[in-house]
């Protein structure tokens, strides 16, 4: 027997059907649509399939999509303004932060989080604060420069 | 993945209520980051979920003459942002901090924590160190048990059919008195704890121990505290000598196993040493607190 | 061409054409996809990991209402043990059906052994509790060890090793026996004053790719079959389907989605045979995922390997002979890659005498896959950590020792070729004056630096560049995109017409649109598809010279091509290519280039790394202080992705030496599947990873690109193993060099 949820998705009013048992992340993929948050294990351990959760970061494997009823989830397809990407975006792609891309979602969302929780942290800040987002293309050091620069970025106001 | 039932009750008596009728096995959900793992293990039976996060108190701390009272819910994100229960507790919330990653740490609480019980668990060595009390209610009424007799096993709690964890009391620490929490894990974050130490000190002005409580993470079935740690930093200030008697103490009350995350020479190793470096960092903010 | 020059878009930081849908999250990877109609398919595997199945039932499954359709290694017709005797099967695709759907046994935990598909993937899974197995539990082989051993239990009762002197008689766990010489080590050990030998191990490692296999197919009696996958070879997956499924190449149409990472262990098939059987037989669209726990169990990891090096040097530091005995574990199946970590492992040394010996094991592991620079690691680990301690011995700087023995232009290769120009020695010397070497070690921290090498290879890359009339286009290629290649394409094509790089969109098509290429993988794609992409861009340079011939009434030896412009060599007329474009109807029709090569004269890429470690002596905990990796590109098209790609070797080099490792029970389950206690490096977990391009190009590629992506893996291991030995006064020999044995070896010393 499937539940009803309503939920604020992205800024948007959206309802879905669900059976309990079924997660957060399996909701936005395959009831919702959105797959550009991305299953890396199911168990999260990798992070990608990080969203913001009623302003926490959480992974969204780890999460019941009945609990979406009356919250307000924010997932990748969310942060770009229409066609503006959003400072984060724009510096990963210069900075070359991404290869084959599949943590990318996660990280974009993750670093937001950070630098809405922090806008100026330390490299070792920022280092902990997205250990919970694996990536094994990169070995993390163009994502870290990525993210410095884009908290230089943001906290001028640009 | 399981089937599943799932209510979200408004107060405690209605998820008592769902807990005592429940049809299959029912689980109180928190944070979930435990329970929805187990939920998708091949054969997990059907569950009956009471997600308690919507219960007023369940996710909040409050002081009072006593000491905190926390609500079991309360997500490890923001208990670790208090800094006002960090400057008493730092050990406990250094050890609600070290639970999983940024976004388990979103979800995540100390009463999950404390109930799902695993042997490595990193909130119980520091909540037993700081004499935790867990607040139970259930369809009897309400009792109180202190954390180190709630686990009582592997994965298991002193909870019955019905109950349910409402709230834990931290009694307020006499002067002089501060907390450290060590784990030691591999990488730098997300691994389960191979060892874990917390130690709740209490210097006077001198630097001179006046109380102590130790215990030890992920070296048996359960936290277990060191029982010779107050006669060995009891009347003494905190010298080389001293942590070497309790780290050799803290070894010595270990029974690790060996698993995939260590050996047992490892466990009971390291622990030791965890031990006398958590001493010293409690020490050094007791020192502070007096 | 490859004389340093001035380039107008390669050596630029350009913003790659895929990027803005990868962080937007839009772009669309392998379990991205889904169709109407689409039902889901789910996999039995196997619960033992050495058995005979002596009866599989799924009589009950196919009855089930929700159940669309079962699958089974019977629905492999071409290529069973009758097709394979009858020579109408190669043996490697009758071993991977076999692995795919086992066939008589099931070789390991996890082995899958049939399919169901079914309406929800909650049904899937349900129903599989429906097939009937019964099995004749065999001991599992699980180390190299127990698998060599007189009597120990057969995996494969037809296997012979080959390559042995005289032929084997009776069936091992040996699949094969190589050995490779040069000179007399003999004469070579005589000749030494110093002798190093030392044995080594390292473990099962996975390419820990964050995107787990999946798949969605769709069978069509009536036109090509559709299948979707992130795969690094999109005609490699057609090609094994077909045969596993007795189809036509023109039957099977490959998409290659975006993948999630690769690194060599997507360049084999797993669920795609099987998600079309299901969809054949069903008659829907199926889509099939793998949990990230079956990646572990059922896909095929690096092989772990055990190795003895013996080096023999005169006290000056010529290195007289070098000798090596390597084992590898090839998992269930043979093919490991014994062959290549034989090939590479001494060639960083120009050495006259030189002897190595290799042996392809299998056990009840998954079957092995590439991973990155398969096989060099394991080798070079063994080899580099011996040339430290020879260099310790000696009392020699190990660059200096490297330097006095590096191989170069005109080496003779133990493998056979001689080097062309290479770029080891520009490696070392960059190594030696970079600010990490130059820098004061802390206390408590060791030191390590160690070489690497990799071939590349060249091979089949077709590319189409169409033009539109105004001037802008499409560069159609083949290879699948791992790493941001598709940025590089659209500089070499931009260079050589003298356009700007946004006005050319690079498409990785399917294997309907574009004719064969080879997979993604041997650090191939920017060299050979690079060069296709410029003899494409070569074509339309002819074709816009003569359609401008034609516009002028001159020939085309009158007309030249530089920059974009098109020139009048006998008046001062020029056109732009977009104005030659405007005019493409008048002067015959719209202009493509096209370019089907068969790539040769791949560059090798050296690398030397060096790395900084403190060691904690109380609990054996590393901590990696500073990393710098160096490694010749030839020419970086893109410095950036070049980068990325010496960074991403190092940091899986490095959980390779530190913390990864599969962990097995006696019954043979990996206990450790998962990305908890599987352990890959965390951001926190490395400092920042310094990078010094070296370029000595390779003459055989227009711009003078090497292959980079895979040498980067092969010296980390060395690296770290030698600043852990370092720190902790004490030779580690084995990994990964987790806390627990560095602790035991740090007490037991006292």
């Amino acid at each position: 027997m499937k539940t009803h949820v309503s939920t604020t998705l992205n800024g948007d009013a959206v309802e879905f059907l669900c059976t309990p048992s079924e997660t957060l992340l399996h909701v936005l993929r395959n009831e919702i649509g959105l797959t550009g948050t991305k299953e890396g294990c199911g168990s999260g351990d990798c992070g990608a399939c990080s969203v913001m959760l009623d302003g926490a970061l959480v992974c969204s494997c780890l999460v019941l999509g009945v609990e979406a009823e009356g919250s307000q989830i924010e997932t990748v397809e969310g942060i770009a303004h229409q066609d503006k990407l959003h400072v984060i975006q724009e510096k990963f792609l210069e900075h070359a932060a991404l290869q084959c891309g599949i943590c990318t979602p996660g990280l974009i969302v993750s670093t937001k989080a950070l630098l809405e929780e922090n806008p100026q942290p330390t490299e070792e800040e920022a280092r902990y604060y997205l250990a919970g987002n694996l990536c094994r293309c990169t070995g993390y050091d163009k994502i870290i420069k990525a993210v410095m620069d884009a908290a230089d970025v943001m906290r001028q106001g640009a | 993945m399981a089937a599943l039932t799932y209510h979200a009750p408004d107060s405690i008596d209605a998820a008592i209520a769902l807990l005592a009728d429940a049809s299959s096995p029912p689980k109180v959900m928190s944070g979930g980051t435990d329970l929805i793992i187990q939920m998708q293990r091949p054969k997990a039976p059907d569950t009956f979920v009471v997600d308690v996060k919507k219960i007023p108190g369940m996710r909040e701390a409050e002081w009072s003459d006593d000491g905190l009272t926390l609500g079991p819910a309360m997500s490890c994100s923001e208990f670790t942002k208090r800094g006002d229960i960090k400057s008493v507790f730092p050990g406990l919330v250094e050890a609600a901090y070290l639970i999983g990653s940024t976004q388990v740490q979103g979800r995540a609480s100390l009463g999950g924590n404390l109930c799902n019980a695993s042997p490595a668990a990193d909130t119980i060595p520091a909540l037993m160190a700081n004499h935790a009390i867990c607040v139970i209610q259930g369809p009897g009424g309400t009792r109180h048990v202190p954390v180190e007799a709630f686990v009582t096993g592997v994965g298991k709690n002193c909870l019955e059919k019905g109950e349910l964890l409402a709230a834990l009391i931290l009694p307020k620490p006499t002067p002089g008195t501060s907390d450290a929490y060590l784990r030691f894990i591999p990488r730098t974050e997300m691994d389960i704890a191979v060892a874990g130490a917390a130690v709740s000190l209490t210097l006077d002005h001198k630097g001179v121990c006046q109380r102590a409580r130790v215990a030890i993470g992920a070296v048996a079935p359960t936290a277990i505290l060191v029982p010779e740690a107050e006669e060995i930093l009891v009347g003494q200030p905190i010298s080389d000598d001293v942590l070497e008697r309790l780290a050799k103490a803290a070894s010595d009350a270990a029974s690790p196993i060996t698993d995939r995350r260590g050996t047992v020479e490892f466990r009971r190793q390291v622990v030791g040493v965890l031990t006398k470096r958590a001493a010293l960092i409690a020490a050094e903010r007791a020192g502070d607190q007096s | 061409m490859s004389e340093a020059r001035e380039y107008q878009h390669i050596g630029q930081r350009t913003i790659r054409p895929d990027g803005f849908d990868k962080v937007t999250g839009k772009a669309n990877y392998g379990a991205d996809l889904s169709l109407p109609g689409m039902i889901w398919g789910a996999i039995l595997r196997s619960p033992h990991a050495h058995a005979k199945i002596t009866a599989l039932d799924v009589s009950q499954a196919e009855a089930h209402p929700d159940v669309f359709a079962v699958a089974t290694y019977q629905d492999f017709p071409s290529v069973n043990a009758e097709a394979l005797a009858a020579g109408t099967a190669r043996k490697d695709l009758v071993d991977t059906a076999a692995n795919v759907l086992a066939d008589t046994k099931v070789l390991y935990h996890g082995h899958a052994i049939a399919a169901v598909a079914a309406r929800t993937e909650a049904a899937a899974q349900a129903a599989l509790d429906l097939i009937t197995v019964a099995y004749d539990v065999m001991e599992p082989v699980l180390t190299i060890d127990a698998a060599i051993k007189d009597g120990a239990p057969v995996l494969h009762d037809d296997m012979m090793t080959q390559g042995l002197a005289e032929p084997a008689s009776v069936a091992s766990n040996i699949a094969a026996r190589m050995e490779l010489k040069k000179g007399d080590v003999a004469v070579g050990f005589a000749d030494a004053d110093v002798i190093v030998e030392r044995a080594y191990e390292t473990p099962t490692v996975h390419q820990g790719y964050i995107e787990p296999h999946a798949t969605t197919v769709r069978f069509d009696d009536n036109g090509p079959s559709m299948i979707w996958c992130p795969t690094q070879g999109h005609f490699d997956v057609r090609a094994r389907v077909a045969q596993l499924l007795n189809m036509e190449l023109g039957q099977i149409k490959v998409v290659a989605s975006e993948i999630g990472g690769g690194f060599g262990g997507k360049t084999t098939v797993y669920l795609e045979p099987v998600a079309l059987i299901l969809s054949k037989k069903s008659g829907r669209p199926v889509k099939m995922t793998m949990s990230r726990e079956d990646v572990f169990r059922a896909s095929g990891p690096a092989s772990a390997s055990q190795s003895t090096v013996k080096i023999g040097a005169k006290s000056d530091g010529t290195i007289t002979a070098m000798q090596a005995s390597l084992h590898y574990e090839a998992g269930a199946f043979k093919g490991s890659p014994m062959g290549p970590g034989c090939m590479t492992i001494f060639t960083p040394y120009d050495v006259e005498n030189m002897y190595v010996e290799g042996f392809d094991v299998v056990v009840n592991k998954p079957k092995a896959a590439a991973y990155r620079a398969p096989g060099a690691p394991q080798a070079e680990f063994a080899a580099e950590m011996a040339v430290n301690e020879l260099a310790s011995k000696l009392g020699m700087d190990p660059i200096d020792l490297r330097l006095k023995n590096a191989a170069k232009e005109g080496t003779q290769t133990i493998y056979g070729p001689k080097l062309k120009t290479v770029g080891l020695e520009a490696c070392l010397l960059a190594a030696q004056s970079s600010p990490h070497y130059q820098s004061a070690l802390k206390d408590n921290a060791g030191r390590g630096l160690a070489a690497g090498f990799w071939f590349n290879i060249g091979g089949q890359s077709s590319v189409m560049i169409h033009l539109n009339p105004d001037g802008t286009g499409s560069i159609i290629e083949g290879s699948p995109d791992i790493g941001g290649s598709r940025a590089s394409m659209q500089m070499m094509a931009a260079e050589v017409l003298g356009v700007a790089p946004a006005t050319l969109n690079p498409i990785v098509a399917d294997t309907e649109h574009v004719a064969y290429n080879q997979t993604t993988g041997g650090s191939r794609t920017t060299f050979a598809t690079g060069m296709a992409v410029i003899e494409a861009a070569e074509d339309i340079i002819e074709q816009l010279k003569a359609r401008a011939a034609e516009l002028w009434n001159v020939t085309p030896e009158q007309v030249d091509y530089q920059n974009g412009i098109a020139l009048n060599l006998s008046s001062d007329d020029h056109l732009s290519l977009a104005e030659i474009c405007a005019k493409a109807e008048k002067t015959g029709g719209q202009i493509t280039g096209r370019a089907n090569i068969n790539a040769r004269g791949a560059g090798p890429s050296f690398a030397v790394h060096l790395c900084d470690i403190e060691v904690d002596p109380e609990t054996g905990k590393t901590d990696v202080l500073r990393y710098t990796a160096i490694q010749d590109a030839g020419k970086a098209i893109h410095p950036s992705y070049v980068e990325g790609q010496f960074q991403g070797g190092a940091v899986q080099g490095i959980g390779w030496a530190l913390n990864e490792e599969y962990v097995y029970s006696a019954d043979g389950v990996m206990e450790n599947a998962g990305f908890l206690d599987y352990r890959i490096p965390l951001a926190s977990d490395l400092p920042e990873i310094e990078t010094i391009i070296v370029e000595v190009p390779n003459s055989f590629h227009p711009f003078g690109v090497r292959g980079v992506g895979e040498t980067g893996i092969v010296p980390p291991l060395a690296a770290v193993g030698t600043a852990v030995s370092e720190a902790i006064g004490l030779p580690v020999t084995s990994l990964p060099c987790s806390p627990p044995k560095l602790l035991k070896m740090i007490m037991e010393q006292g």
